[in-house]
């Protein structure tokens, strides 16, 4: 099987690794470099948690190859915090327990960064549920996510 | 996922020749539609033309009488276009209906179209509106793009570098998605003005299809109550696990009616 080098800066940190032409970035990232943060759940492009940004926007990891990534900009969740101190998106979903098993929560985190952003001057909570309308959580019903999303964003737009 | 030749392409010409030379090739616009299909092994192409580089190809342009959309430009940029917005609202619209918030990052205009799924939400405005769409061959009008289920007017080394969508007096799309996948079990595109009186229909049969009886009715007059009777014809549309044909049928018209009084504002 040929392999090619696919080298891209994630979290900051100039990366590379031999891989397959068909290899997903979601394989790279875990396989190849350990970031096991970044979860596969449906494998099928609807749960969302394998969200990641690229040139800082979210996509899903799973439904993009690394090669196609090649030479772009990635932060996963492992490049949220700043040493111990939680990035305010984590720093919320923790106040407001807006988790329960933990595995949507990586790419609820990432996705929720993505709101904030796309509405830095204001977010309602019908456009926070909206919005979530990529990622699915089986254990909380969304509601102490929507919270901590609306949190979140009084704190990264004061 | 089958293994397969990978190359990015460096100009429109470099991936139409690139393609050309590969013994089974497909174009990679977003993938959002060949990622999954690939992994489901429903498809084995020898080699994957990738556009990402094709940056002439990203953007929306408005003048006074046409929206015009790079194929490479992503769902996400046409949603939020505050030009969009203000010259065709229904096509912001749609494209914000597409997928989720990661799909719309990386799904693309062109990869839509060129796709043809009978379910896709793009096809239905291009017909809808009466746009022109524009390849590195030549222009191909809306209406005789779509060809049946997955199949486009296309060749195997032609690919679509821009749709010009005329701004219509008024247009509306509604749409009924399946609760998972946001794909349209039934979508009405409804427009009228210098393209003349339009009715598409996606998600219901097998490719994007328009309801000439409706477009007369509404020619008459454009209100709601001209669309609420017509029935449409189930015979030809799809059945599977999320609707029958004859719940799409019942679909159609009430997604026209919902568009209708949508476009009247």
């Amino acid at each position: 099987m040929t392999t090619t080098t696919v080298s891209m800066t994630v979290n900051g940190k100039q990366l590379s690794a031999d891989v397959e032409n068909r290899t997903l970035l979601v394989q790279y990232l875990r396989e190849s470099h350990g970031l096991t943060g970044t979860h596969v759940g449906c494998d099928t492009s609807q749960c969302g948690a394998c969200t990641v940004h690229v040139d800082g926007l979210p996509i899903k990891a799973c439904t993009i190859l690394a090669r196609q990534v090649e030479g772009k900009e990635v932060t996963t969740i492992e490049g949220l915090a700043d040493g111990e101190k939680l990035h305010p998106m984590q720093e919320a979903f923790r106040e407001n327990h807006a988790l329960q098993c933990g595995f949507c929560t990586p790419g609820m985190v990432m996705s929720a960064i993505g709101i904030v952003d796309r509405n830095s001057d204001s977010l309602d909570e019908k456009t926070v549920r909206h919005e979530l309308e990529g990622n699915f959580c089986r254990c909380t019903g969304y509601h102490n996510i929507v919270k901590a999303i609306l949190a979140a964003h009084e704190e990264m737009t004061a | 996922m089958y293994d397969f030749n990978y190359k990015r392409a460096s100009s429109v010409d470099d991936a139409s020749s690139s393609m050309a030379s590969a013994d089974d090739g497909k174009f990679v616009a977003g993938g959002m539609t060949l990622l999954p299909t690939l992994k489901q092994r429903l498809a084995m192409p020898s080699d994957l033309v990738d556009l990402a580089d094709l940056d002439d190809l990203v953007g929306v342009k408005v003048d006074n009488n046409s929206v015009t959309v790079g194929a490479m430009t992503p769902h996400a940029v046409v949603n939020a276009s505050e030009e969009v917005k203000k010259a065709i609202p229904a096509l912001s619209k749609l494209a914000g209906l597409i997928g989720d918030p990661m799909v719309r990052n990386r799904g693309t205009i062109g990869g839509s179209i060129s796709n043809n799924d009978p379910a896709a939400d793009y096809p239905s405005a291009v017909v809808g509106l009466g746009a022109t769409v524009h390849t590195n061959k030549r222009e191909i009008a809306g209406d005789d793009f779509f060809t049946g289920m997955f199949e486009t007017a296309l060749e195997e080394d032609e690919l679509v570098t821009k749709v010009v969508f005329p701004i219509p007096e008024k247009a509306s799309y509604m749409k009924f998605p399946n609760p998972a996948s946001r794909y349209a079990i039934v979508g009405t595109f409804v427009s009228t003005g210098s393209q003349g009186t339009r009715v598409a229909v996606t998600g219901a049969g097998p490719c994007v299809f328009r309801q000439p009886e409706m477009e007369t009715a509404l020619e008459n007059q454009f209100t709601p109550e001209s669309v609420e009777n017509i029935k449409q014809d189930d015979s030809d549309l799809n059945t599977d696990i999320h609707a029958s044909a004859e719940y799409r049928a019942h679909l159609v018209t009430v997604m026209a009616k919902r568009a209708v009084a949508e476009a009247n504002g």
